[in-house]
């Protein structure tokens, strides 16, 4: 698929996740998870850094393309928003690792098509905790990401609503998101 | 975690979307806009020629020409920059507008008024009021605007926060603009310009170190 083909693609199961397709949101993470590995990879190569944590950086791109994803504008290609929030988030890890800030890495350098072989053996394990969250939040993560249930399953085990499921789980991605913020190596 | 779980927990969460940031951001503005001018109206209110000077003073008018040549492209730009796939590049230039209208006015000031008042037109009646009134007008915008920008993703914080107070500082000086009797281009250049600059750097203080995310 060339460059404009799969962004297209990528557009449309963008605007079918804000409209609330899980499905189709599942399928686009999945996709630019694929493209992520790479671009995390090459990007901290290009400026000398060796990393044997790219999927660290992977997956806190993936929460922030996913709490900001109401700053992406419809009309225009899915590709460059996303290379943008992957930038922002190299360079705001390279500043925690006390490198200076100004290191800029050049987006026009990443093939979007760029599905390297490396990629499948950067997917280990991040061995983050959910140790920020509650026991409860950590539950209610843990059932629907590892376990693979739904809100309501969850909602009916654990005697919550399924709004106030949904609601936990919003919060505990927020705060993974800001975990990442305030880890300092 | 594996990066395909906590993907399962993103999709979970598909319907949790805010709405699009650039309606975020022009309600913001407006908000924070509408507070200040309830607070303007309370406190301060429009002069009381104003009917009359709108029809009359050129000088007057462009008063709200130089804020709006100010407030159009901070605006667009603001709402931009909050995106962060948005490349300002030469849309920059917009902000150029302004000072250029001003030094405009200030040579066509210059030339249709003796020397001999240049100096009385500068200072006018209420130079301290001016630069204490434009800011305090400000900061409820400010405040909108840093609301709006903090549920965006803006790539450079220091530049938005620093658009995002020159934006603010518009709207306050098109409120005091509409009250203050001096309307002379030497006075605007005087002492409106340090409400402006004042508030751009206020928001490009803030904004280095509360917008990044």
């Amino acid at each position: 698929m060339d460059r404009k083909a799969r962004d297209a693609e990528w557009s449309k199961l963008m605007r079918a996740a804000i409209a609330g397709d899980e499905a189709a949101y599942r399928m686009l993470l999945a996709d630019l998870s694929r493209l992520l590995r790479g671009v995390v990879r090459r990007g901290f190569a290009g400026v000398g850094v060796a990393r044997d944590d790219v999927e660290d950086v992977v997956q806190e791109v993936l929460l922030a393309i996913h709490l900001k994803r109401h700053t992406w504008d419809p009309s225009m290609p899915l590709g460059p928003w996303v290379l943008a929030i992957a930038r922002n988030k190299m360079i705001d890890d390279l500043r925690r690792r006390g490198r200076r800030p100004e290191v800029s890495i050049d987006l026009t350098q990443f093939d979007i098509e760029g599905e390297d072989q490396q990629a499948s053996i950067d997917a280990h394990d991040v061995a983050r905790v959910l140790n920020g969250l509650s026991q409860r939040n950590r539950e209610i993560v843990q059932a629907i990401s590892i376990d693979g249930h739904s809100a309501r399953d969850v909602a009916d085990r654990l005697g919550m609503t399924e709004v106030s499921v949904r609601v936990a789980l919003h919060r505990s991605l927020k705060t993974l998101a800001d975990t990442y913020q305030e880890k300092v190596q | 975690m594996k990066t395909d779980d906590l993907i399962k927990a993103l999709a979970a969460d598909a319907k949790s979307v805010e709405p699009p940031i650039a309606q975020t951001v022009a309600l913001a503005v407006g908000v924070g806009a509408l507070v200040s001018t309830l607070l303007f109206l309370w406190a301060l209110g429009i002069r009381g020629n104003f009917m009359d000077s709108i029809a009359t003073s050129i000088r007057f008018i462009f008063k709200f020409v130089l804020t709006m040549s100010v407030i159009i492209p901070a605006f667009l730009l603001v709402r931009g920059l909050s995106r962060p796939d948005f490349q300002p590049g030469n849309n920059l230039w917009w902000l150029a507008l302004a000072p250029l209208l001003l030094l405009a006015a200030i040579l066509l000031e210059l030339a249709s008024v003796p020397a001999d008042a240049w100096h009385a037109r500068m200072m006018g009646h209420n130079a301290v009021p001016c630069m204490i009134i434009i800011p305090l007008l400000s900061l409820a915008p400010l405040a909108a605007i840093f609301y709006a920008l903090r549920r965006g993703a803006p790539v450079d914080p220091t530049i938005a926060g620093a658009v995002g107070g020159l934006l603010s500082a518009g709207i306050g000086a098109t409120l005091y603009a509409s009250h203050c009797p001096d309307d002379s281009p030497l006075f605007l250049a005087a002492w409106y310009t340090i409400g402006f600059v004042l508030m751009t750097a206020l928001g490009a203080l803030i904004g280095s170190r509360f917008l990044r995310w």
